[in-house]
């Protein structure tokens, strides 16, 4: 693995753009028009920002985005299906000073890991969480999730999903902002460059509650899977766009500055 | 009281619990179960005391992750449960082994399957010795028959776990919980602070790589050499194996028991003796690395063997294997769900001495 090295400007011209410097030099296994490499990197860019690069211990899930560990700078454990949360838990107690965060899809934490993720949101756990929800289980080659929208066509849903049989899909970030332990809690939705640049924002609140002690901090990022959508990457954009935000409204759901109330949605929502 | 030794008289569970706090444990992450609720019960104060952390975890399951997260950051850390909560936890203790993490896991065993109660059994024994969970893994297996022989094995469980990157687990049972008796408490360790240095987590510098601890090898030969390693530090364990031997250098039968019953069936052992009786008693204290080369010596020079086990006959398979060349061994099962006592084991012992 590489170490970040970032390009000399060529005499004469300025440096406009580059890799952050907490991102490793390596080209992703992500496929064509996924956006996890987005979400990478704004982590990385905020982890540069805000100075966290050499505290900062990530807790990385199981599915697409286990190798995050190749590809932020940091040091990193890899938990189990769905037990971030409760592992993340056991790091930041070990390691009070240390910044934590977790990175995980929308199988791991609304599926097998419903039960880690609501009570470490609910014991108030001074960490990070990144949610990124693209509606598939994309490792394993794009079976229904929890987040699986009525009538989208999986693996293991052929017919389209079915509110009588599956039930609905499950608004995590909805759920997550009752809880008593959260600082922050944000959806956003990574289909545009408005978008990206405000679920940045988002990104850097949860990270934030985190470092000022408030407690536990959750974005929820909307997220493409062209290759199992069948579809191309810009018609995934366009999916987000179009059926995903209508059912997952985009905003702040919880933020413990602004207003100490939560549970619907204060702030967004257009 | 200068001079005199510390004398506290406490249940095992709570032994283990002193032990623990005694050996440096600063993270206890655990779910109440029946029969081990004193151990979170005292470790809920004791860790706040010491400045480290409690957590009752959401479930069995949770509180195993946050055992994997803590010791992935170099810190001694425990958790512990009961059989049913035992099952729950092995996914984090395949992937702690995977992984080389060091943690202390402490199962005070009941009977089961499923629901079975709350009293004594050695039914997980099988459970213990062969990783418990998914994939080819060990975990250095200790088991206690005295409450300070708890004490004194979580103590040390703490340096064993650091030693070899690994979990260790202690295996008791509702007996060894629940039992009160006066133990002499040790020293309380200072725990270096370098302890893992080179390989824990603590957030990368930038004059270092960055580390990840995981047990996902997907490269070609990369999974092999993973288990090639691990293969080659449970076979470094062997030299660790340690247990008890009472009256056996000239029994012709040799009783093997571990744990609680290892303690009842060396009192069966005594009151035989004392009845002109050649008897004595074989009590392994690793499960895991199994002392099979003792036990094969003893073999070699004529013995026969009788086990005695809470369960169905598990350990038996074990004493078997490490006796093959030489002989076999007697099986005498007490089921879960009674509580033996030393005569109960007169007459099966005196049936395998009588069977030349």
């Amino acid at each position: 693995m590489t170490k970040a090295q970032q390009a000399a400007p060529v005499a004469g011209e300025e440096l406009v753009f580059s890799r952050p410097a907490s991102m490793v030099d390596r080209a992703t296994h992500y496929c064509p028009g996924c956006h996890h490499g987005i979400a990478h990197r704004m982590v990385a860019e905020l982890i540069d920002e805000l100075g966290l690069k050499e505290r900062t211990i990530a807790v990385s899930s199981i599915g697409c985005s286990v190798f995050l560990y190749n590809y932020i700078d940091v040091d990193a454990v890899e938990a189990p299906h769905g037990r971030a949360p409760a592992v993340a838990t056991g790091v930041k107690r070990a390691r009070p000073d240390k910044f934590v965060f977790t990175y995980q899809g929308d199988g791991d934490l609304a599926s097998i890991g419903m039960a880690e993720i609501m009570h470490a949101a609910n014991r108030g756990e001074r960490m990070s969480v990144i949610f990124v929800n693209n509606t598939v289980y994309g490792m394993t080659g794009g079976q229904m999730a929890p987040t699986t929208l009525i009538g989208q066509k999986t693996t293991t849903c052929p017919g389209g999903r079915c509110k009588d049989t599956e039930g609905s899909p499950i608004r995590m970030s909805e759920i997550i902002a009752q809880l008593g332990g959260v600082a922050f809690c944000a959806r956003g939705s990574l289909d545009s460059v408005k978008n990206i640049r405000q679920a940045k924002k988002y990104m850097r609140q949860a990270f934030e509650v985190q470092t000022k002690g408030q407690g536990f901090g959750f974005v929820e990022l909307l997220a493409g899977c062209p290759t199992n959508w069948r579809v191309s990457a810009i018609a995934a954009n366009k999916r987000i766009t179009d059926e995903m935000i209508p059912y997952f409204p985009l905003g702040v759901y919880k933020d413990i500055e602004a207003d100490g109330t939560c549970g619907s949605l204060i702030q967004g929502g257009e | 009281m200068a001079g005199k030794k510390e004398r506290l008289f406490v249940k095992g569970n709570e032994a283990i619990a002193m032990g623990a706090l005694a050996a440096g444990c600063k993270c206890f992450f655990g779910y109440p179960i029946t029969p081990q609720n004193d151990i979170p019960e005292f470790m809920s104060k004791a860790m706040v005391d010491a400045g480290g952390e409690f957590v009752q975890a959401e479930s069995e399951v949770a509180a195993a992750n946050m055992l994997l997260g803590a010791g992935a950051c170099g810190i001694r850390a425990m958790t512990s449960s009961s059989s049913p909560g035992m099952s729950l936890k092995q996914e984090a203790i395949s992937y702690m082994a995977g992984s080389e993490i060091p943690a202390v896991i402490v199962n005070m065993n009941r009977g089961g399957p499923g629901l079975g109660d709350i009293g004594p059994s050695q039914g997980d024994y099988f459970q213990s010795t062969r990783g418990g969970g998914h994939g080819d893994y060990r975990l250095l297996v200790l088991a206690p028959s005295s409450a300070q022989e708890a004490y004194d094995m979580t103590y040390d469980a703490f340096d064993l776990a650091f030693a070899s990157r690994n979990p260790v687990l202690i295996l008791g049972d509702a007996i060894i919980g629940q039992m009160k008796e006066p133990i002499t408490p040790r020293e309380p360790k200072q725990v270096d602070p370098e302890e893992g240095a080179d390989w824990r987590l603590i957030g990368a510098p930038n004059s270092r790589e960055h580390r990840i601890i995981k047990s996902l090898f997907l490269m070609d030969g990369e999974l092999a050499g993973q288990n090639r390693k691990l293969q080659a530090k449970y076979d470094a364990w062997k030299k660790m194996v340690d247990f008890e031997t009472f009256e056996v250098k000239d029994a012709e039968l040799v009783v093997v028991a571990y744990g609680s019953i290892g303690r009842i069936a060396k009192n069966a052992v005594r009151a035989l003796r004392a009845k002109g009786k050649k008897v004595g008693l074989f009590r392994p204290k690793t499960l895991y690395p199994f002392p099979e080369k003792a036990l094969e010596k003893l073999a070699k020079e004529g013995k026969r063997f009788l086990t005695i086990e809470h369960n169905l006959g598990q350990m038996v398979e074990d004493v078997r294997l490490s006796v093959r060349k030489y002989g076999d061994s007697d099986l005498f099962c007490v089921y879960p769900g009674n509580m033996p006592s030393p005569d109960d084991f007169e007459a099966p012992i005196l049936r395998a001495l009588g069977r030349k």
